[in-house]
């Protein structure tokens, strides 16, 4: 069954085109990687189908919603974990989760439950009363994560969520994305780790310049490679979008006008 | 209900989040604080007058001269407050020399045929020496010598028509008839206001700072505080859930408008407590007016927040709205002081009315009804703002 369905999805940034008429469908329940450069178009789309950006044409239907008529009910059955950390720093963990519950109108018990369910799984339950300024990143990632889990939606967005954190935070994470999956959320996860997309997804899209270069299993793309033995992700990733170091300088992204690129940096160049 | 509920949530967070950051809540109570105290000190009024430096030069050592130095000496403006410090100096140049190093802010000379002029019959002359390199103290302080001046001579001749009218007319000299007063001064002025005492400049100013500390802050705190969210990515969290637009502008302005509130009445307090302006409405208006003004301001506010994408923009873009309107609302200087275009221009800007409608009930006791024509102006501005400023907010925010 579809739980994502896009069609002819485009979003244009005055004269760039940042995604560029792209299709395709998500299964329920898999993982699925989306892949792509620096500027590739990965952060914009996965704004779009979370209602958080207006398309300049085309559309989706996520969990059986379209984006721009029903938003409301879409944002109903998602969770977002963004290119930011979504948590205010002079707020403790569990006042962070409780807000966000609130906003999503679940009673307090039900918020307090869920919460400390994924902080204990995330192990975050002995920090919850300290202020989340005070945390390290992969600390605060576990608690956004927490926080886009409250809702417990159908569809998790993850964009780019172990970028910059150290390996065994990188681990705990995977290992609790794939426990999830297997419980039936279906992950949508944009990433340039090669190893994390081909050891979580079962499929992965290549994204390049906003469109679709690529869309098969890891398995089915790896056998295009044909002159080498044993290909890793990587290789069909580089074959596909080349060699070429996509640095060209572009204008200091400012705000919504901008697009939106993957990475942690604030200026980032295309 | 819902709405109401996601309201509340969003400005509990917003206050909690505020009531945390130490250094943000000491700028907030310490920033009405400076205002006031600043503006209640540094602008001059007759309480101001207080110890001045000013020269003398009195070339007629007579018993008259003297009687009028001791007069100036001795002017007290407020109970036991001598208004002037005098000094001496040996000539008009050497005042002026004084004036120069701001030594003192003013002088007077006396002339040396002054007893000599006034026994003959003839003006006596005192020259009043300014420092134009301070126009409002020199005005005051001038105007005050003047004053002392002239009422010293208005008793001379007082006394003067007096023996004249003894001695040559049959009038008799009973006591409490002083019909000397009547020949130099036949008009005898009165001054009469609404409310009892004399207005200080303070009091003109309070209301003013009053309404310009709470709508700026409060235009400042909403543009702020979206695109702060906006910056950090915390407004994704917020928008992503299944609450509307609404709710979030609505949500942050109830909380901006609570601190708003809060630096107004620690506005009120000091004007009260340390300067000694009487309120003389009601409090319950004040505020109401204050919320109004607040209210007009929100769909500035928003579009603002809407459209520059870092906090930084947003503060630069309201300082260019917030600058002028300090001086074109009659803050600080009264609006018929300035050039009618200027007056249209001030016009234009709630704030006027805001403080117009403030100083009535502050100063002037005005009631609800006397201030009607200022509260639908406020509530019009705030309702045609907020709609178009909601749907273009929406419209930004997912471009």
């Amino acid at each position: 069954m579809k739980i994502i369905e896009v069609e002819n999805l485009t979003k244009k940034f005055k004269k760039f085109t940042a995604v560029d008429s792209i299709s395709f469908d998500v299964e329920k329940g898999e993982i699925f990687g989306f892949l792509g450069p620096n500027g590739a178009g990965k952060s914009t789309t996965i704004r779009m189908l979370t209602t958080l950006l207006q398309p300049t044409s085309g559309t989706a239907r996520v969990a059986g919603f379209d984006i721009i008529k029903d938003s409301d009910e879409v944002r109903k059955h998602i969770g977002l974990v963004a290119e930011k950390i979504i948590l205010y720093n002079h707020l403790t963990a569990l006042e962070n989760l409780e807000f966000f519950g609130r906003l999503n109108h679940l009673p307090i018990e039900v918020i307090k439950e869920r919460a400390n369910k994924w902080l204990l799984r995330l192990d975050m339950e002995q920090w919850k009363n300290q202020q989340a300024g005070t945390y390290s990143t992969g600390m605060k990632q576990r608690v956004n994560i927490a926080r886009a889990l409250l809702t417990e939606p159908e569809i998790l967005f993850l964009d780019e969520p172990t970028l910059g954190l150290d390996p065994q935070t990188a681990h705990h994470i995977r290992t609790f994305l794939q426990e999830l999956n297997e419980n039936g959320v279906t992950i949508i996860l944009t990433t340039h780790d090669m190893i994390e997309a081909e050891t979580l997804s079962r499929r992965v899209a290549i994204i390049d310049h906003g469109k679709i270069a690529a869309l098969d299993t890891v398995l089915n793309l790896k056998k295009v490679i044909k002159d080498k033995k044993n290909p890793t992700l990587e290789d069909v990733f580089l074959n596909i979008t080349g060699f070429g170091i996509r640095d060209t300088l572009q204008k200091i992204v400012s705000g919504p006008k901008g697009p939106h690129f993957g990475g942690t940096s604030q200026n980032r160049v295309r | 209900m819902r709405t109401l509920s996601d309201i509340l949530q969003i400005a509990k967070k917003d206050l909690l989040e505020f009531t945390r950051d130490r250094l943000r809540l000491i700028t907030f109570v310490i920033m009405p604080i400076f205002m006031m105290v600043l503006v209640g000190f540094i602008f001059p009024s007759q309480n101001t007058l207080k110890n001045i430096s000013i020269g003398l030069n009195n070339n007629d050592n007579s018993e008259a001269s003297k009687q009028l130095v001791n007069v100036v000496e001795n002017l007290e403006v407020t109970q036991s407050n001598k208004a002037f410090k005098v000094t001496e100096y040996k000539s008009v140049n050497d005042i002026k020399a004084a004036i120069k190093k701001q030594e003192v802010s003013g002088g007077f000379a006396i002339s040396a045929d002054f007893s000599e002029n006034i026994k003959n019959n003839q003006q006596a002359n005192v020259v009043i020496v300014e420092d134009q390199s301070n126009p409002q103290i020199s005005a005051i302080t001038s105007q005050t010598l003047s004053k002392v001046v002239e009422g010293f001579g208005q008793q001379l001749g007082i006394q003067k028509v007096n023996k004249i009218l003894v001695t040559k007319l049959p009038i008799s000299s009973d006591k409490g008839k002083n019909p000397g007063l009547a020949f130099v001064s036949p008009i005898k002025t009165q001054l009469e206001g609404i409310i009892p005492g004399e207005p200080n400049y303070f009091e003109f100013v309070a209301p003013g700072i009053m309404a310009m500390v709470v709508m700026t802050a409060v235009l400042t705190g909403l543009a702020a505080s979206v695109s702060r969210e906006k910056e950090q990515g915390t407004l994704d969290g917020i928008l992503i859930s299944p609450i509307s637009r609404l709710s979030i502008i609505l949500g942050k302005t109830l909380s901006q408008s609570i601190r708003g509130l809060v630096q107004g009445m620690i506005v009120l307090l000091l004007a009260i407590f340390l300067f000694g302006v009487t309120i003389h409405g009601s409090i319950l208006l004040v505020a109401l007016l204050l919320l109004l003004g607040i209210f007009s301001f929100v769909g500035l506010g928003i579009l603002v927040s809407a459209s520059a994408a870092e906090q930084e923009t947003a503060t630069q873009m309201l300082f260019m709205f917030q600058f002028p309107m300090l001086f074109l609302s009659g803050a600080f200087f009264p609006l018929q002081q300035m050039p009618v275009i200027m007056q249209r221009i001030a016009h234009i800007l709630p704030l006027t009315y805001a403080i117009e409608a403030l100083r009535k009930v502050v100063i002037l006791g005005a009631g609800i009804a006397d201030v009607q024509k200022e509260i639908l102006i406020l509530s019009g501005i705030g309702i045609v703002t907020l709609f178009f400023a909601v749907p273009i907010f929406k419209k930004l925010i997912t471009r």
